[in-house]
């Protein structure tokens, strides 16, 4: 019983807190703004206690499998959400259904935990179908917007098209081999067309969830109609949490196969990168443009896993916690803009540092990481993945990377100068940003910074498995 | 006239799947996408349950699977469907054609 419980622990903790939001909703609630700062201190708490008590061990059956590199991943997701809270605090505290959003969100949240730990195909299915369908709902919190109904509804009907063709993928699978379990699938794999089949089809479900290129058109435009919290939450928790079962699903199930996978991987993680940072290019909304440069990181996490080895996980790991600072920092910035100017324009932010440098300021610190810009850990996160990659010696795509890289410089810097160069008018007013917020900014600042410096968080990754 | 064997079960999951694609890609209705969507789940099942039935009647996963593919659709229908009825409510159509604000 106490095994259950300790190897449970952060779905527990998730649930706990679904149920203690359920009970404020319906002992009539409380004002937006206290709720919200109890909200912040119960994801802090269950931030906090994802360090402690981690064991390695499966349950129901080698259904669910959790170690201390699990549980360091789900703490990672823990982090976003706890952030999300923080950095969106001005639009929380006005939207009417705060409760809800929480509710669903750490919904969503349970559902990557029992993902990243899944040990069946079964229980990894269900999992997968709990995180994107909340998220669904979220994407369509702004009831009365055009553009929020819209891609709410891009969202909910391309998940449910992927999920189709996961599903697909796996009764081929049970079919070739009569059984779903992660361990005993590797034995029964050899390869034949069936089996490739439908491991093409369970990689296409990955790569709608990652959106990866050819599956990564809906993201944009859920992105920019969903509000800032739920684009950032998809944007960061939504995709760490594929990657990291994607790494397990490759790793483990489909080890044999893995010079098919291998070549797929390379293949759509160029295509991504080149897709991502040329539609990137053109952009003028800001959430849209964050989209695309998220697409872009997404090809260097796919480069990363296909070095098949310790590195790959670990320098994935790493850099998924980078991301999660350097890219809700920007869209914290987009929130906090957004909220008070209503502008999401790239043109809008002329002449942002003179009016707000510290909103200035973070969003460049959070652009530089995403470019990969030395002292910055986005840079070291970037040198890891494809250190990783080079171990395969394919240095032709390693020149390939670092010259997108190059392209990717170009737009990030786009923003960088119209908010510290180009002239404006009529530049936002000065914002007064929530306390919460302003603290979220200063912890993804300095978790920029201090990430890549201090060496032994990699050293910590590397030595969880 | 023989009997159904496998071969048959699986003859007609394949053509709800690509039913289902085609319908998905071709229709301009949302609740015909929707529609669609189910009839990839449909053939799903009768996958399972043809491959549980013929080749490992032994092992009884995919029954189970059905079953939850089976509420997970529901579920699944149900926020599509809300959401639906909200874009009907913003954009008095449920054509797909007519939410197009957001391109490129």
């Amino acid at each position: 019983m106490t095994e259950f419980l300790i190897l449970m622990k952060s779905e527990l903790m998730a649930t706990a807190l679904i149920f203690i939001l359920l009970f404020i909703k319906m002992g009539g609630g409380m004002k937006n703004g206290l709720l919200l700062q109890v909200i912040q201190v119960l994801l802090l708490v269950n931030f906090i206690t994802g360090f402690f008590f981690n064991k390695e061990g499966n349950l129901f059956g080698n259904m669910f499998h959790t170690s201390a590199l699990i549980a360091f991943q789900k703490n990672i997701l823990n982090l976003g959400v706890y952030l999300i809270a923080l950095l969106n605090a001005d639009w929380l505290k006005k939207t009417d259904h705060l409760p809800e959003f929480f509710i669903l969100m750490l919904s969503a949240l349970l559902g990557m935990f029992f993902m990243v730990s899944s040990g069946n195909l079964l229980i990894f299915y269900l999992s997968l179908e709990l995180s994107s369908i909340p998220v669904a709902a979220m994407a369509n919190f702004d009831l009365h917007k055009k553009n929020a109904a819209e891609g709410a509804m891009k969202m909910i009907l391309s998940s449910a098209f992927s999920s189709g063709i996961l599903l697909f993928g796996i009764s081929l699978l049970y079919g070739a081999m009569g059984t779903i379990s992660f361990a005993e699938i590797p034995q029964h794999l050899d390869s034949s067309p069936l089996q490739v089949t439908a491991f093409i089809f369970i990689f296409s479900a990955f790569a709608f969830k990652l959106s990866i290129v050819p599956f990564h058109l809906w993201a944009a435009d859920v992105y920019e109609g969903s509000p800032v919290a739920t684009a950032s939450f998809l944007s960061v928790v939504s995709k760490g949490a594929a990657a990291f079962i994607f790494i397990t699903i490759l790793y483990k199930v489909f080890q044999p196969m893995q010079e098919l996978w291998y070549n797929l991987l390379v293949t759509v993680s160029v295509l991504t990168m080149l897709l991502g940072n040329l539609f990137a290019l053109r952009q003028q909304n800001i959430k849209r443009f964050l989209a695309f440069s998220s697409i872009a990181q997404v090809a260097f996490i796919v480069l990363g896993i296909s070095s098949n080895d310790h590195i790959g996980i670990t320098s994935v790991v790493y850099f998924v916690l980078v991301y999660v600072f350097s890219n809700l920092s920007a869209f914290g910035v987009a929130s906090v803009i957004a909220e008070h100017s209503g502008k999401e324009n790239i043109d809008d932010y002329k002449g942002l540092s003179k009016t707000n440098p510290f909103l200035g300021w973070s969003l460049t610190l959070a652009l530089f990481s995403l470019a990969g810009i030395p002292p910055t850990a986005g840079f070291f996160g970037k040198l890891f993945l494809l250190t990783a990659a080079a171990a395969k010696a394919s240095y032709w795509l390693i020149i390939v990377a670092a010259l997108n890289m190059v392209i990717s410089l170009y737009y990030y810097l786009r923003v960088v100068r119209a908010i510290f160069i180009d002239n404006n008018e009529m530049p936002i007013k000065k914002i007064q940003a929530d306390r919460s917020a302003e603290l979220g900014l200063v912890i993804c600042s300095v978790g920029i910074l201090l990430t890549g410096i201090v060496s032994w968080i990699y050293d910590f990754i590397q030595s969880l498995h | 006239m023989t009997e159904p064997g496998l071969y048959h079960l699986l003859f007609i999951s394949g053509a709800l799947f690509f039913a289902g694609i085609y319908g998905f890609f071709t229709r301009r209705n949302l609740v015909t996408m929707l529609m669609s969507v189910e009839l990839i789940l449909n053939s799903v099942n009768l996958n399972f349950i043809a491959f549980n039935k013929y080749l490992w009647p032994g092992k009884m996963e995919g029954l189970f699977f059905t079953l939850f593919i089976i509420a997970i659709a529901a579920a699944e229908a149900a926020v599509a469907i809300a959401i639906i009825i909200n874009v009907y409510r913003t954009h008095q159509s449920i054509d797909v054609e007519k939410a197009e604000e957001m391109k490129y």
